[in-house]
């Protein structure tokens, strides 16, 4: 059994570190715009809810990719971008039921959460224990 | 790094937008935010100029920080000559706006002129607009954020916006932010209006570098960790700093009807624990705490109103939730008011943040006109009818809805308490320093808090020193003035870097200076970023001193330095200042007339 991000939005204050933290594991500076975790926020602050990849186990993205650049890391489960073969076509975009796997106009290929190989930053950011890697 | 490198320059009058390279000799000496804007004030504008003509520069900054993994990294400041003090203002803010107009890559942006019509500013990283703000002008806070949203298809967009408030000129408007962050005192909002412009709308995604991304991430691992271990901290978090009341209250340092008393009996109708009760019919005030931008405290309420309660029971468009009480404003609707109804204190809380307007000055000049109601110099001919008796629930929300919509007794209440006083023969009556309103903590039971009062660069302000601890321990003006002079210095310097003041109580400068320096260019020894924010106090003061301010200035109302206190630990006391002042001249290296020397001007670089 993988372990997996579980995110509990009571807990959530909307502080943004893991927004930041994942970009800066990925991205190597700290850019919401560019984070695979987002934070929404709904209703003048009361409700703030952290979303990103489920890791599917029936991983629609990964089945509907034609060049086959999304595989399995069989250590934590994730589904993961190998980004010399994606070609930004962004069917999986489509075929994501949830929409945490996005198209980046900079790089021109997709990205999503890959668990930061078994040590998802996110969770490690989080101050009040609205994310955890369990 | 730290910096993005480049600043945003908009003369409205003209339309013009340049961006330019931030000037790295200043970056290096004043660092950022509250410092680096003063830098730039200073350079662009004569203080003796008019804060509501078109000549008045008005500043929003970022720090190096904002915008990082530090704690609390959400942090901007509005820099502006203030209409209310006529004294430089400084105020900042958290919510999400600031980090946002750095990730759209910009340390500063500085307004300059008068828009033609009233006008909003559109950033999304490199796309910069002055847009006409059509049906916007005459609109609520929270009505231009939701607008903006829909009219750009992006729901990210952060906006700092005014109100009504400020387009009418009620000299204590806000620029608020994220609904209900406020860059709240000395009336920023007001200067905005006064250049036509409703609203900044910023959307970034360039993101922001540190210069050793390593050095940084582990100081952020530690520094973290301080937060979360400290006992104060811990107590904003599940208290929210109105935890403050019960302490003021016990101490005997809660300013009460207009700081003629010290103490309120309604205290605890109106504190954390009234907040977090849940009431027979099952409604309970507070709903969640709320952080700002990259903040692991998190000391935000979110509440809401009881349905059944007066002031909405009939309108359904306030039973949502939204920003609730903090101490300032629990201590302005409550005790400096005498109202112990905490739905309509929070009523009113809404109603600031809707309209725009420093809930602090609003409550001390509405606690002024209560004692000018109760004392017969005013009557309800001039309120519009209202009985304005202290501890009247129903006055206090109906005045703070007519001063946000400028109408009626509420133009009045608007000027502040200075000049309504003046208005009405009674100047004696404004509590406040340099034209600005004090906040909850009385000069007579806390000796230091009336020496930072006196001296802020601002007007009366609890922000910019502290001295709590001194004050705490000793009721006399003895050994205040060397703390006050330090912690003035040492918060001139956070207040430059982007990081919330809340964080003092976990880290010193010597845990702030490690992080600059790990995230910007220059060796930031503990000592040079001390240095910064003595450089940054001074500068401010000279701009002062050319304001016209003097020595004289630096004073209490006579109700501090005369009336002792009725009660609690300060009964029979009043306040020190007279000792107290020489003694902070002389530890800052000015004279006694307040001006600093020449050799403090050489030894700062100025």
């Amino acid at each position: 059994m993988y372990k997996s991000l579980v995110l509990d939005a009571d807990k959530c204050t909307s502080c943004l570190q893991c927004e930041m933290a994942c970009s800066m594991q990925h991205e190597g500076m700290f850019n919401p715009a560019r984070s695979r975790i987002k934070v929404f926020e709904f209703e003048h602050g009361a409700r703030s809810i952290p979303y990103t990849c489920t890791q599917c186990e029936e991983a629609w993205c990964l089945h509907a990719c034609p060049t086959s650049a999304i595989v399995i890391n069989q250590c934590t489960g994730a589904k993961e971008v190998i980004n010399d073969k994606c070609v930004g076509c962004k069917v999986c975009t489509m075929a994501c039921p949830y929409g945490t796997i996005n198209f980046q106009a900079s790089s021109g290929k997709v990205v999503k959460c890959d668990l930061c190989g078994g040590d998802p930053q996110c969770a490690v950011a989080c101050p009040t224990g609205a994310i955890v890697y369990q | 790094m730290g910096w993005q490198k480049q600043i945003l320059r908009v003369d409205l009058t003209n339309g013009s937008v340049h961006k330019e390279p931030l000037n790295m000799d200043w970056a290096q000496q004043y660092l950022g935010e509250r410092g680096l804007a003063t830098k730039y004030l200073w350079e662009l504008m004569d203080p003796e100029t008019d804060p509501m003509s078109p000549d008045n520069v008005l500043i929003f900054a970022t720090g190096p920080l904002t915008g990082t993994m530090a704690s609390t990294s959400g942090r901007y400041a509005v820099v502006t000559k203030g209409p209310l003090t006529g004294a430089i203002a400084c105020s900042n803010s958290g919510g999400k706006f600031g980090a946002e107009l750095k990730y759209a890559g910009y340390d500063l942006l500085i307004l300059q002129g008068k828009a033609p019509q009233p006008s909003y500013l559109y950033i999304a990283d490199d796309d910069v607009q002055i847009i006409p703000a059509g049906d916007l002008w005459g609109a609520t806070v929270w009505r231009t954020e939701e607008t903006l949203k829909k009219i750009h298809h992006d729901p990210q967009i952060k906006v700092a916006s005014i109100g009504v408030a400020g387009e009418k000129g009620v000299m204590y408007a806000c620029v608020i932010n994220d609904l209900h962050r406020a860059a709240g005192r000395s009336g920023v909002g007001t200067v905005m209006g006064s250049k036509n412009l409703k609203a900044v709308a910023a959307r970034g995604t360039k993101g922001v570098r540190v210069e050793d991304p390593q050095r940084f991430m582990e100081l952020v691992k530690e520094t973290h960790q301080l937060l979360k271990e400290n006992a104060g901290v811990r107590e904003m978090t599940e208290l929210g700093t109105n935890a403050m009341i019960d302490a003021m209250q016990d101490f005997g340092g809660l300013p009460t009807r207009n700081f003629q008393e010290v103490q309120f009996e309604g205290t605890e109708k109106i504190d954390p624990a009234a907040m977090m009760e849940t009431r027979p019919n099952g409604h309970r005030n507070l709903v969640t705490n709320k952080a700002c931008f990259g903040c692991t405290i998190a000391c935000g309420r979110i509440a809401h109103i009881d349905k059944e309660h007066f002031t909405i029971v009939n309108r359904k468009e306030y039973w949502h939730a939204s920003g609730g009480l903090e101490y300032e404003t629990a201590y302005a609707f409550g005790p400096v008011v005498g109202v112990d109804d905490i739905d309509a204190l929070t009523f009113a809380s809404f109603l600031m943040n809707e309209h725009g307007m420093d809930p602090i000055s609003f409550g001390v000049t509405l606690a002024a006109a209560m004692e000018l109601y109760e004392t017969g110099v005013i009557s309800k001919q001039d309120t519009d009818g209202v009985e304005l008796n202290f501890g009247n629930a129903e006055a206090l929300t109906v005045m703070a809805e007519k001063t946000g919509k400028f109408e009626g007794f509420g133009q009045v209440l608007g000027l502040g308490s200075k000049r309504m006083c003046e208005k009405y023969g009674h100047p004696e009556l404004f509590m406040g320093v340099k034209g600005q309103e004090f906040a909850g903590y009385d000069s007579r039971a806390l000796q230091g808090m009336g020496l930072g009062y006196a001296t802020s660069n601002r007007g009366a302000c609890h922000l910019k020193h502290d001295t709590f601890a001194e004050d705490m321990e000793d009721q006399t003006g003895k050994g205040k003035a060397l703390p006050c002079k330090e912690t003035q210095d040492a918060t001139a310097a956070l207040d430059s870097t982007g990081i919330c003041l809340f964080t003092a109580g976990a880290w010193g400068s010597d845990n702030l200076a490690r992080q600059v320096d790990a995230a910007c260019e220059g060796d930031w020894s503990t000592e040079r970023f001390v240095e910064t924010g003595e450089r940054v106090w001074t500068l401010e003061r000279m701009f002062n001193l050319k304001a016209g301010f003097t020595a004289k200035d630096d004073t209490l109302p006579e109700r501090m330095l005369n009336t002792p206190a009725r009660s609690g630990t300060a009964k029979g006391k009043i306040s020190e200042l007279d000792k107290m002042l020489p003694e902070y001249y002389t530890v800052r290296g000015w004279n006694q007339d307040g001006e600093p020397t020449e050799q403090t001007l050489h030894r700062l670089g100025l």
